[in-house]
């Protein structure tokens, strides 16, 4: 499956179903500051991704100390 | 995808997110409705804002702002937005876009303000001017300034959108200091009191990575990369801090800060040097200033004078995943 990823914006992929949790283990992601969509729609961390699945890790961190 | 997660806790729909701190899954309709509620009882709780008020929401083209500024409009608030033009390169071009495309879908009012434009800097030259973080020069600029608009607009209230994360970090850092002056300030919500507008902070109750589910089930674009200059600032260290926190111990965030407003911030009460009134207007502008010439007139001064600096000579090496 192909995952974009934010900040830098980059792409990387992965081979096999896999769930959320697990994909952002992988990446050594926090769950906590993180969003993942699939094909467009958001998906909980028990989701189960497939090999055809366009995946978004979204970071929801943002900003300064203003 | 090839199998559904669970289900929402509310109607058994398939969710589209876990929330670890609600022991809870949702589906699109009923995290809306966790928002609206948690919002609500934010309002509620700290007398932020009526129906009759005339609303100013400060806009940066991220999600909390937009979404904040989606609630209350959904809510049936009276809300206008003001955005500050604030000279990052692309990405401020990118984040007023984003705004203006938000507010226009809406049919919603919007005011820009350019700081190149109108006072003769931008957040960079700033930041090299005056030797403050990036950060610290960009927040200087937009309280004064969405103050200032608040007051010459007649709005009755300024509402950002601080959310529990934002409200957690800062207090984490200000509890590392023992920082009382900050500490005793760190309200949701600050009356108008010696020239400053009313402030309200709706979103208290609402963590990030709720705003930004917010964002994605509404579907609210908003400005996903991180402002280039503020990577690697102590404010995101701390949030990373108590998001490892929040993973062992879900709640912990929301514990914090509401523990805070709940049992100490009361002790707080009247220690700032703004409650106390120890205040004077700038010589210059006449804005409430513990010095004779204000902050916000001193940073003027020196950026304005000051040769313009390009955003790649004050962006930071820092880079989070």
């Amino acid at each position: 499956m192909k995952v974009l990823l934010r900040n830098p914006r980059r792409e990387v992929e992965f081979d096999g179903p896999r769930s959320v949790d697990r994909l952002l283990d992988e990446l050594q992601l926090s769950r906590e500051a993180h969003l993942v969509i699939c094909n467009g729609t958001l998906v909980p961390g028990d989701a189960v991704l497939g090999d055809d699945d366009q995946i978004e890790v979204r970071p929801v961190i943002s900003g300064g100390a203003a | 995808m090839t199998a559904v997660g669970s289900k929402c806790r509310v109607c058994k729909a398939p969710a589209v997110i876990d929330l670890p701190r609600h022991n809870a899954k949702f589906c699109a309709e009923h995290l809306q409705q966790l928002c609206r509620r948690q919002m609500a009882k934010a309002i509620e709780d700290f007398d932020m804002l009526s129906l009759d008020d005339r609303i100013l929401v400060a806009v940066s083209g991220g999600k909390d702002s937009l979404a904040v500024w989606d609630m209350l409009i959904e809510a049936g608030y009276q809300a206008d937005g003001l955005y500050i033009g604030l000279g990052i390169g692309e990405y401020s071009t990118d984040s007023g876009g984003y705004v203006q495309r938000f507010a226009d879908e809406r049919g919603l009012h919007l005011q820009t303000i350019d700081l190149r434009d109108e006072y003769g800097y931008d957040v960079p030259t700033a930041a090299r001017a005056t030797g403050r973080v990036p950060c610290s020069a960009c927040g200087l600029s937009k309280r004064r300034l969405f103050d200032q608009a608040a007051l010459d607009g007649g709005y009755d209230v300024v509402v950002t959108g601080h959310n529990l994360d934002d409200e957690a970090a800062v207090l984490f850092g200000n509890t590392l200091r023992w920082d009382i002056d900050y500490l005793a300030r760190q309200m949701p919500v600050l009356p108008a009191a010696n020239g400053f507008p009313k402030k309200a902070k709706p979103l208290i109750r609402l963590t990030e990575r709720e705003m930004a589910a917010w964002c994605l089930v509404r579907g609210i674009d908003y400005v996903v990369e991180e402002c280039p200059i503020a990577a690697g600032n102590r404010h995101l260290s701390y949030k990373e801090s108590l998001n490892a926190v929040e993973a062992k111990s879900p709640g912990a965030k929301a514990s914090f800060y509401l523990g805070f407003l709940d049992r100490m911030a009361p002790l707080l009460a009247g220690q700032s040097a703004a409650a106390a009134g120890d205040l004077n207007e700038c010589e210059r502008c006449g804005s409430p200033t513990t010095g004779d010439v204000c902050a916000f007139c001193r940073l003027v001064e020196k950026s304005s004078a000051h040769e313009p600096v390009p955003v790649e000579m004050v962006m930071t090496r820092g880079r989070r995943r």
